[in-house]
């Protein structure tokens, strides 16, 4: 089948592509775009390794067809340092809310999306909004404590990890 | 890398030209809206349209839930195109219909809900574990005859097929007494849920080929209250394997009207009219709920075709109907 001329807005930036007229965003972001920060896991939907947001909102990548979201503002993992890393990156990074990483750009970008609607989520807010991701490393505490962290330090709060998040109990 | 076969897409703007490119189509056509059915079971060539009709782009299939009359009836009226986010997220819906609101907010996971659109989850493919799998794990078992193959791997024996119906919302819609508006080739016709789903693994959609869903009715019923229990394995991701959902109509604390439907225990989702009868003209005593868990309990048969064990399952339908009956007790004192 011929190939497809489109236009995607991602990170900000109007970006024109050749693409297989039945891809994948996620295949168009990650083979057309090289943008490849966005990962593929299960590409059945079944894992949220491949989330993005679409105008806001996170959304799998691999389920939504590339052609189909043009006109809209996609937001990958590359978009979110600026140069310097967004808050969550770098709270990540401090409590070790990543271990192998290949979850980490969906969940960065879903809690990301999470902090735009609610500046001061609850626990339970944070479990709810993640519960499309899976981790198969360091299980979900790390990543709470990193997105409250984050949450924190976005509403200027002089926030640092504690003692017991980055050593364990005592 | 489960890459999507090549096909033909196409966005009309209008239900009518949506209905003519599908009655147009030669071989094999298929209707999408949010794609979290369609495009897994594409990928995994379970189904390999050659034509891929996206409803995205109608607009009155996205009208936001509200309150209408019609017939001097009052219903709350959904676009079908409505992500499950905002079914589940919207204070209509959550103050007049709390039991679709919750089965909506069960559904998969938020990224999942944020595409995934009412219609489409009524419209839901049924399920098995001898369908949902890749093709080439399907070709090793020579297929089932939902697809490629003969014989049904549940029941060899057989002559149909008994994928289950996975949809939390169809029960809820049953039980509320919903109505859904179609747009086909021969103009609208309205057909009430329960006459929506077909007992077959197969044709579970009683509904012309071209037919779209377009608008979910949902009547509002004064003194009425409804739920819906779900279970599966995790608190996310899962389709249920056992779906519960209760309407009840209240007249001075006396069970006026009720409606009990099962869940992903059949091809189709199982009204339980014993069940219900044992509580109607009752003040929803222990007895009688007890005597509702168990009329429930003998027509629940689910197949091993899904995740958790087959008698569990059916155990448990006594549980969550008990459980069911007790909130809304709860919620009338």
């Amino acid at each position: 089948m011929a190939k497809l001329r489109v236009t995607l807005r991602v990170n900000g930036e109007e970006r024109e592509a050749l693409i297989e007229p039945q891809a994948t965003l996620l295949e168009v972001l990650r083979e057309d775009l090289e943008l490849t920060g966005t990962k593929h896991g299960c590409e059945l939907g079944e894992c949220g390794a491949c989330t993005v947001l679409i105008d806001g909102t996170p959304v799998i990548s691999c389920l939504a067809l590339g052609r189909a979201c043009q006109e809209k503002d996609i937001r990958t993992v590359e978009g979110m340092a600026d140069p310097e890393p967004h808050a969550l990156q770098t709270a990540f990074a401090e409590l070790g809310a990543a271990q192998c990483g290949y979850c980490t750009p969906g969940f960065l970008l879903t809690a990301e999306a999470l902090l735009e609607e609610k500046s001061e989520p609850t626990r339970d807010d944070i479990k709810d909004a993640l519960a499309g991701n899976l981790c198969r490393c360091t299980g979900y505490i790390k990543i709470y404590e990193a997105v409250e962290l984050a949450a924190a330090r976005m509403r200027g709060e002089n926030a640092q990890p504690t003692q017991e998040a980055i050593y364990g109990q005592q | 890398m489960l890459r999507l076969p090549e096909f033909e897409f196409l966005e009309p703007s209008s239900l009518e030209e949506a209905v003519k490119m599908h009655e147009s189509a030669t071989e094999e056509v298929a209707y999408v809206a949010g794609g979290t059915d369609l495009f897994p079971n594409m990928k995994r060539r379970h189904q390999e349209p050659q034509t891929v009709i996206s409803l995205g782009a109608i607009e009155e299939l996205s009208t936001a839930p509200e309150e209408v009359e019609i017939d001097r009836r009052r219903f709350v009226t959904i676009g079908a195109n409505v992500s499950l986010t905002d079914v589940s997220g919207n204070q209509l819906v959550q103050t007049l219909c709390p039991a679709l609101a919750k089965a909506a907010e069960s559904v998969s996971t938020p990224a999942l809900k944020n595409m995934g659109t009412i219609g489409g989850n009524l419209c839901l493919d049924t399920r098995c574990n001898y369908y949902n799998q890749s093709f080439e794990w399907r070709r090793s078992i020579d297929f089932c005859m939902k697809k490629d193959g003969d014989i049904c791997w549940v029941a060899p024996n057989s002559p149909r097929c008994w994928a289950v119906n996975s949809s939390d919302t169809a029960p809820v819609m049953i039980a509320l007494g919903a109505d859904f508006v179609l747009m086909g080739r021969g103009g609208e016709q309205i057909v009430p849920a329960a006459e929506f789903y077909n007992d077959d693994g197969i044709a579970y959609l009683n509904k012309g080929p071209s037919d779209i869903l377009t608008q979910i009715r949902v009547p509002i019923t004064p003194g009425s209250g409804a739920t819906y229990l779900k279970l599966r394995r995790r608190g996310s991701f899962d389709f249920p394997v056992l779906g519960v959902a209760v309407w009840i109509r209240w007249n001075n604390k006396i069970v006026d009207d009720a409606r009990i439907v099962l869940g992903a225990v059949a091809s189709y989702p199982r009204i339980i009219p014993e069940a219900a009868t044992a509580i109607i003209g009752t003040d929803l005593d222990d007895d009688s709920i007890e005597a509702a868990a168990a009329a429930a309990f003998r027509p629940s048969k689910p197949m091993d075709n899904t995740d958790l064990g087959l008698a569990w399952r059916k155990q448990m339908t006594k549980v969550y109907v008990r459980r069911a009956l007790h909130e809304l007790r709860a919620q009338t004192d």
